[in-house]
């Protein structure tokens, strides 16, 4: 009877899907080239309807030309498909949602296309399937996420389909991996076609088909930021961390967010921290994208190297101009690394960045009622390690500070929020209630989207001082810790000055004083730049800053 | 516009110098003045500024400040354009800073 009830299964369905897709794509395709203006074409022979669909859109690099192709596909052979992509940045990434060629979505982060995002979910034309972090979905590529189909940006190609990334490698290598190696279509776009590629950043044999785009693909200039806008109260938090932070725990290896806040702490390092004695001390090895603001501390040689995940425009804002002028000074020769995957994200120790809310535990989110953009790398980056040890100053007198029950000595990853305490048109950043449950219950999502878990941050930067938060020992405590650097929002107001008084003894909160920072030095005459112009200069005139940073 | 005053005892000693500016008048900015002024003891406070409606913010924030640096006979005139209280904070520390140093 059993051999009855067994049904003949088909082991080779990936392969056979793959050959015919092929097939079909080759009708318009010069052997792996396809015709350009043939393209649309081309995606309705090999894309089927309900495909897993991959296109490259991460912090900036964009597969675009691919994207607004796919846009313009008939929704009667391309339609409900499923997009799995870390970016949501462009117009044509919600455009097939809008006409109904995708439906279903997972992604991590939609910035600039926020507002549209959140919309078309409350239209019921998207379905989101979750907001994840980047490593989440990456690892969901090679799991149960992986693409049928992905499109790549890539600088060069050659007529076997090599690929040349150029200086920005970023997340191709995730995306080609996990779809090359479970027989996916691998399509590149590239900025031109050529006998020899530079470097093979991709062997030929993992891509299915290339095109010419008729222009170089977008990049988003979204790690420039103006050193004229950068306040005194953000010089003033940027001395605090320097001294309550960097100082104290001799931070030598950390990330950095990408805001004004951290920008201002880059452009004092070769200025405040260097007339504090601190050169050597701190801040030597930074994984960060990277932001033209650190050019003053690399060409000062206060930073000692950088890994960066990315690229800015113009061949990399700092690549374009940093780059090549530090790859000519042997003592610095690798201050920059190009080639850094976005798996080795959560190698690094310290992380410091912003946000737009926090709640009285320390959760904070930048998903507002009205937006839903997602975290960047700011989950990975910001979470204690559990797998992770060494032996490094910082990380084992943050250990020592928490005071773990038992004997077993342990250390602990810093993890810092560095905020004002109100943010734009006088919105307290401080709350009782994150807007994130909220939008739980709106957008029907398994859990409230939480950018930076409580437990996970060690301490609290605001213009009013700092909060560590190793050195609170219950939850009230705590509370109080972050209603003491909380200012004169609602929940600043309500603290208890008696308790905030105590912890200020203990260290739990300190100001400016007690940090030795003087206030009279918080001007912007601290900073080693005030202007795109100066970072210019800073870099010898190589740093090539994109158009709409110059006003010259 | 708005004209708030405020009065709050004095915690220390009379200033080293006769007075101390700091900022400007500007969008989300402000300029602060301290002057040493015979007030018996007392601190004194006056406010013009361009936002209504944040008088009790104005209050505790200078409450806060005159606690903060234990200050006496000094009268603070505040030009304010929207500032931030973590502006605010920040230029009258400024200020007190410079008026309380004799060296300076």
């Amino acid at each position: 009877m059993l051999e009855t009830a067994k049904t003949a299964r088909v082991w080779d369905t990936l392969e056979r899907s793959y050959r015919a897709r092929i097939e079909r794509g080759a009708a318009f395709a010069d052997g792996k080239t396809v015709r350009r203006d043939e393209i649309v074409s081309f995606l309705e022979a090999v894309i089927e309807p309900g495909d897993r669909v991959c296109i490259e859109g991460n912090n900036q690099k964009h597969a675009d030309f691919l994207a607004s192709s796919l846009a313009k596909t008939s929704t009667d052979a391309i339609r409900d498909l499923h997009i799995v992509q870390s970016n949501i940045a462009l117009p044509p990434h919600l455009d097939v949602f809008e006409r109904g060629t995708a439906r279903r979505l997972d992604f991590c982060y939609a910035g600039p296309q926020g507002l549209r995002m959140a919309r078309l979910v409350g239209e019921g034309k998207i379905e989101v399937g979750a907001i994840h972090t980047y490593l989440e979905l990456y690892s969901r590529y090679f799991c149960d996420l992986t693409p049928h189909v992905s499109f790549v940006a890539a600088d060069a190609a050659d007529a076997d389909g090599n690929l040349y990334t150029g200086p920005n490698t970023e997340d191709t290598p995730a995306i080609v991996e996990a779809t090359a190696f479970k027989s996916g279509v691998l399509i590149a776009q590239v900025n031109r076609l050529v006998d020899k590629v530079p470097r093979v950043d991709v062997p030929g044999d993992w891509v299915s088909f290339v095109v010419e785009a008729p222009k170089p693909h977008y990049i988003e200039p979204i790690f420039t930021r103006d050193p004229a806008v950068i306040t005194e109260v953000q010089v003033l938090m940027a001395m605090m961390v320097i001294r309550g932070i960097y100082e104290k725990y001799g931070v030598t290896r950390l990330n950095h967010g990408i805001g004004f806040d951290t920008a201002a702490i880059e452009l004092i390092l070769p200025t405040y921290a260097q007339d504090l004695g601190l050169k050597g001390k701190i801040c030597q090895y930074m994984s960060v994208n990277p932001c033209p603001t650190l050019i003053p501390a690399i060409e000062s040689g206060f930073v000692e190297s950088i890994h960066c995940a990315g690229s800015e425009t113009r061949h990399g804002g700092l690549y374009g101009g940093a780059l090549r002028r530090v790859l000519h000074r042997p003592r610095r020769h690798d201050a920059l690394e190009p080639h850094l995957l976005s798996a080795r994200r959560p190698l690094f120790r310290s992380l410091i960045g912003s946000t737009l809310q926090i709640d009285l535990e320390g959760n904070s989110s930048t998903a507002t009622l009205s937006r839903i953009t997602g975290f960047g790398g700011a989950p990975n980056f910001g979470s204690e390690s559990r797998a992770r040890r060494h032996g490094s100053e910082a990380w084992l007198k943050a250990g020592r500070e928490q005071r773990l029950s038992g004997e077993m000595p342990r250390g602990r990853k810093l993890v810092v929020q560095i905020v004002e305490t109100f943010g734009d048109g006088m919105s307290p950043t401080f709350v009782e209630r994150l807007d994130a449950w909220e939008l739980q219950k709106t957008f029907d999502m398994p859990l409230p989207p939480v950018m930076v878990y409580g437990d996970d941050l060690t301490h609290l930067v605001t213009e009013e001082g700092i909060a560590n938060l190793l050195l609170c020992d219950t939850m009230e405590e705590r509370e109080q810790a972050i209603r003491g650097v909380a200012g004169y929002t609602p929940v600043g107001m309500k603290r208890d000055r008696e308790m905030v008084a105590r912890l200020r003894e203990k260290g739990a909160v300190q100001y400016a004083d007690d940090l030795g920072v003087d206030k009279r030095f918080a001007t912007r005459d601290l900073l080693a730049a005030r202007s795109i112009k100066d970072l210019v200069a800073w870099s010898g005139g190589l740093y090539d800053p994109p158009s709409r940073f110059r006003n010259w | 516009m708005e004209h708030l005053e405020f009065d709050y005892d004095g915690t220390g000693e009379k200033p080293a110098r006769a007075l101390a500016l700091a900022g400007v008048v500007g969008s989300g900015n402000l300029e602060v003045l301290i002057e040493a002024a015979d007030l018996g003891g007392r601190c004194a406070a006056v406010v013009d500024t361009s936002v209504r409606g944040f008088g009790e913010t104005w209050r505790q924030v200078l409450a806060d400040f005159f606690a903060r640096h234990g200050l006496s006979d000094v009268r603070v005139s505040i030009n304010d354009g929207g500032a931030t209280p973590a502006v605010v904070s920040l230029r009258l520390d400024q200020a007190a800073a410079e008026i309380k140093d004799a060296q300076a």
